[in-house]
């Protein structure tokens, strides 16, 4: 790769978000421990019944990694813009939309792949039927990206404001609702031995979509929030 | 007039349901009005303060 | 150009804007208010009692015409919104912002006259239907822009990202309403389609178009004056504001 081409670039954030995360790698496990103390205290308030919690077990696997990732957006842009290399990837030649989906990239590797990782132990310990199992992890490996790359666009909008974690919630949420729909719908349907492909071909057109589109609009937002 | 109001039995739903929204509506058009007053307000005191400091720099 | 484009050329400046919409303003709550009554007394008094609902179908003379609106001003929002990014025309990201309160109202309206009507009808005050699911998040993302507009301090730059935002929003409008129908015919079996009449008399129909004419007219007035009230705020440091406050200062 001839140094300073677009290629190199985007490596070169790449490799530099993953190493910063790696030299913090503690702050992985936030999201997990997160997601497990939120996973426990469903069985506190509903009570240890295993038909109960079987039939919220993917709901409550959903929701709780939606949350995780939610609290885990604030670190997307904010270190950077505080240090100010953000200003210096707007200043960069090279095509922004790719710079940012490499920290998007960088973003769900450090956050979301955890929580999947840890996503068949939270169903476990809430029941969930075996056949939904591997459904519940397709639903994950396609939502979360889709979150990721869906929230990566509000956190760019909200770059400039301080103590935006309420706002980016009230923002997000209404837009994560089709995914959740479809993702529990999946796994829901397969718990029930229905066909469960189409929701999960709904979720990977989204996702589809969502790669190309989100790192334009992530673009287009920080442009608004930075430099406006 | 009385069966009119009864609304068929269904008073109790139908007119809080008019209720709300002309309650609704009339706040929305009387906000901007509180705004317009301490919009006006905020910017005759600061030209206030304006013309004193002018005054006082003459 | 020719005279239609010259004027609405000139609109763009706040002064001649703000003497337009104050003196348009009035007509237009006359107009809707007249439009109004004439609904009302249609839809109140000489619509027949409907077969199987009796009188509490008569909730949807302002029920519909309050949906209708919400989508309506969503819409509106999101097309000043496009014009204030691509153009940044000033007066059209005021208006694009003042946009959200009244449709957030309406849609506020519409939640709360759907579930008065639903409790007569389905014996609660709130179900999952398909339609009153995907009103109340159509209310989040009016909500979130409201909220993304004041929590940025610069007005330029608020505006300009909950117009940013609107635009995301007007994307996803759809695939949330396909989502919500898709999961409620999954769980299907909570709500009797009663409530959206297919075929609606003609004695029950023109109320209800009267009623969403006045809307559109209340809206047109309620969006000029808070247009007018936002320039005064945002146009403080202009002279043509100072003198319009400067005389209202001198009456004791």
């Amino acid at each position: 790769m001839r140094p300073g081409s677009t290629a190199a670039a985007c490596t070169a954030v790449l490799r530099r978000d993953l190493l910063l995360a790696w030299r913090r790698r503690g702050d992985a496990a936030f999201p997990v421990l997160y997601a497990l103390i939120v996973a426990t205290l469903f069985p506190f308030a509903l009570g240890p019944e295993d038909a109960l919690l079987a039939r919220i077990a993917a709901g409550v696997v959903l929701l709780t990694v939606l949350l995780a990732m939610l609290l885990a957006f604030d670190a997307l842009f904010r270190p950077d813009l505080e240090d100010g290399s953000l200003e210096l990837l707007l200043l960069a030649p090279q095509p922004l939309a790719l710079l940012l989906g490499m920290k998007i990239l960088a973003h769900w590797l450090t956050t979301a792949l955890p929580l999947i990782v840890i996503a068949p132990l939270l169903a476990m310990m809430l029941h969930l039927p075996a056949p939904a199992q591997p459904v519940l992890l397709a639903a994950l490996l396609l939502g979360t990206p889709l979150l990721s790359l869906l929230g990566a666009v509000l956190v760019a909008l909200t770059a400039g404001t301080h103590r935006s974690g309420m706002l980016l919630a009230l923002m997000l949420l209404p837009l994560t609702v089709p995914v959740v729909i479809f993702a529990a719908g999946a796994v829901s349907a397969a718990e029930a031995g229905l066909p469960h492909l189409a929701p999960l071909l709904w979720l990977g057109a989204a996702l589809v979509l969502a790669l190309v589109l989100a790192p334009l609009a992530c673009a287009a937002a920080l442009r608004i929030a930075l430099d406006a | 007039m009385t069966d009119f109001l009864a609304m068929g039995g269904y008073a109790a739903y139908v007119w809080p349901a008019y209720a709300v929204f002309f309650a609704v509506l009339a706040w929305d058009y009387a906000a901007p009005a509180l705004r317009r007053r301490r919009a006006l307000r905020e910017l005759r005191a600061r030209l206030a303060r304006q013309s004193v400091r002018k005054g006082a720099s003459a | 150009m020719n005279t239609l484009t010259l004027w609405l050329h000139k609109l763009g400046s706040p002064p001649t804007f703000y003497r337009f919409a104050g003196a348009v303003r009035p007509w237009l709550l006359a107009a809707a208010l007249l439009a109004g009554a004439i609904g009302l007394y249609g839809g109140l008094v000489l619509a027949p009692a409907d077969y199987q609902q009796g009188d509490a179908y008569r909730i949807i003379f302002i029920h519909v015409p309050s949906a209708w609106m919400g989508l309506f001003i969503y819409a509106c929002m999101a097309a000043a919104g496009f014009v204030a990014l691509v153009w940044r025309i000033k007066l059209a990201e005021i208006v694009a912002m003042e946009c959200a309160p009244i449709g957030a109202a309406f849609t506020f309206i519409t939640l709360v006259t759907g579930s008065l009507w639903g409790k007569p009808m389905w014996g609660t005050w709130w179900t999952w239907d398909a339609r009153l699911t995907s009103e109340l998040v159509l209310l989040f993302l009016y909500l979130g822009v409201i909220g993304l507009y004041y929590a940025i301090e610069d007005r330029r730059k608020a505006a300009r990202a909950a117009a940013f935002l609107a635009l995301i929003g007007i994307i996803n409008l759809p695939i949330v309403h396909f989502s919500v129908q898709w999961w409620n015919t999954l769980h299907q079996g909570s709500t009797v389609r009663i409530l959206g009449p297919s075929h609606i008399a003609p004695s029950m129909l023109w109320p209800l178009l009267a009623m969403a004419l006045a809307t559109k007219l209340y809206f047109g007035a309620s969006l000029l004056g808070r247009a007018r009230v936002a320039l005064l705020a945002q146009e403080g440091g202009k002279d043509w504001v100072r003198a319009l406050a400067q005389p209202e200062g001198s009456r004791p």
